[in-house]
């Protein structure tokens, strides 16, 4: 009897129990990260996206080290004929280079939210979102080029079959991820300009789609160095 | 979590357009050096080094200035960063059975 006397708190009650408590006990009012929910869960989304571009990448690098067959030259198989001569990788230098222009823009989108610049912030995101698109429409190019020229994911006329399939894979992947920016860029864009956000008078999605692009451009240079100059 | 940020993470944020601009041109002049490897025909060791040199330049300047990953807390920094380094673990594993896989096809299937 005198047990119940004492003060005992029991952190069980304090929640609630079933989904409620589940909810209480893993939140409990603790902040790890002294930054906005959305900021901190699109760093961890981009966390997780870096395993999967990772595990892509190491598996291209294992089948490229255990096969007996050459691999194609990316060199050659990525080089564009202007006139008489061929030069390499001349695609794939304008694609980092557009997508590395994107980039700038988009950091500098960030910046006008900061200042609460919304016309400008909204003009540079779209400016950003052409350039993705100009770099969507580049791959795309360069997909079309190489079926033509008869590479498939399980073959192709230069060497190791397996370099299609990595190259399909991972530069599809990586495109898919620049069209999703693109969509995201356009809808917050036109919301920033129609007044979405003078409510609560919060930009922060600006800076939230920023780092999402900015990890988009990130992937690209592991892919331009492991795979196109390898 | 509240949805507004707070006033102090909006106050550290503010870096003048110039900043941007010199991140750009570094990353541009980077690429373009990574190309001209490209582009001269440097072979082994000196090929490898600068690619994967001028690749981690790049990542890192795109992290630390586009991504503000410079002016964030180390509570955040360490929560996101730390984890990739287990990628390199996959990565020697990985080297390691490709080369016996190599090995296993030169000797018993060529």
């Amino acid at each position: 009897m005198s047990a119940a006397t004492l003060p005992v708190p029991d952190h069980r009650a304090e929640g609630g129990i079933g989904v409620k408590g589940l909810v209480a006990d893993w939140s409990s009012d603790r902040h790890a990260f002294h930054v906005s929910w959305g900021k901190a869960m699109m760093w961890i989304f981009l966390l997780s996206d870096t395993f999967i571009f990772g595990s892509f990448l190491t598996g291209y690098m294992t089948v490229r080290g255990s096969t007996t067959v050459a691999w194609p030259n990316p060199s050659e198989v990525f080089s564009l004929h202007i006139g008489q001569s061929s030069v390499p990788l001349l695609l794939i230098a304008i694609m980092t280079f557009v997508l590395i222009t994107s980039s700038g823009t988009m950091a500098m989108a960030v910046n006008c939210a900061y200042r609460r610049d919304r016309v400008n912030a909204a003009a540079l995101m779209i400016v950003t979102a052409a350039f993705g698109e100009i770099f969507v429409g580049m791959q795309a190019f360069e997909w079309s080029k190489l079926i033509l020229e008869g590479v498939r994911p399980w073959g192709n006329p230069w060497g190791a079959a397996q370099f299609g399939s990595t190259f399909f894979m991972i530069t599809g992947f990586h495109g898919l991820h620049v069209t999703c920016g693109v969509i995201l860029l356009v809808i917050v864009a036109i919301r920033l300009l129609l007044g979405h956000y003078e409510k609560s008078h919060n930009y922060q999605i600006v800076e939230i789609v920023g780092l999402y692009w900015h990890f988009v451009d990130l992937v690209w240079v592991f892919i331009f160095a492991l795979f196109y100059l390898w | 979590m509240s949805t507004t940020t707070p006033a102090g993470d909006q106050q550290h944020q503010q870096h003048p357009i110039g900043l941007y601009l010199k991140i750009w041109a570094l990353l541009f002049l980077l690429s373009t050096m990574s190309y001209l490897v490209d582009y001269f025909h440097l072979q082994g060791y000196l090929r490898w080094g600068l690619i994967v040199l001028f690749m981690l330049m790049k990542a890192g300047l795109i992290v630390a200035v586009f991504m503000h990953m410079a002016w964030e807390r180390l509570s955040l920094v360490c929560a996101i960063l730390l984890p990739t380094l287990g990628l390199l673990v996959l990565v020697a594993l990985m080297a390691i059975e490709a080369d016996h896989t190599h090995l296993a096809r030169v000797l018993f299937f060529r």
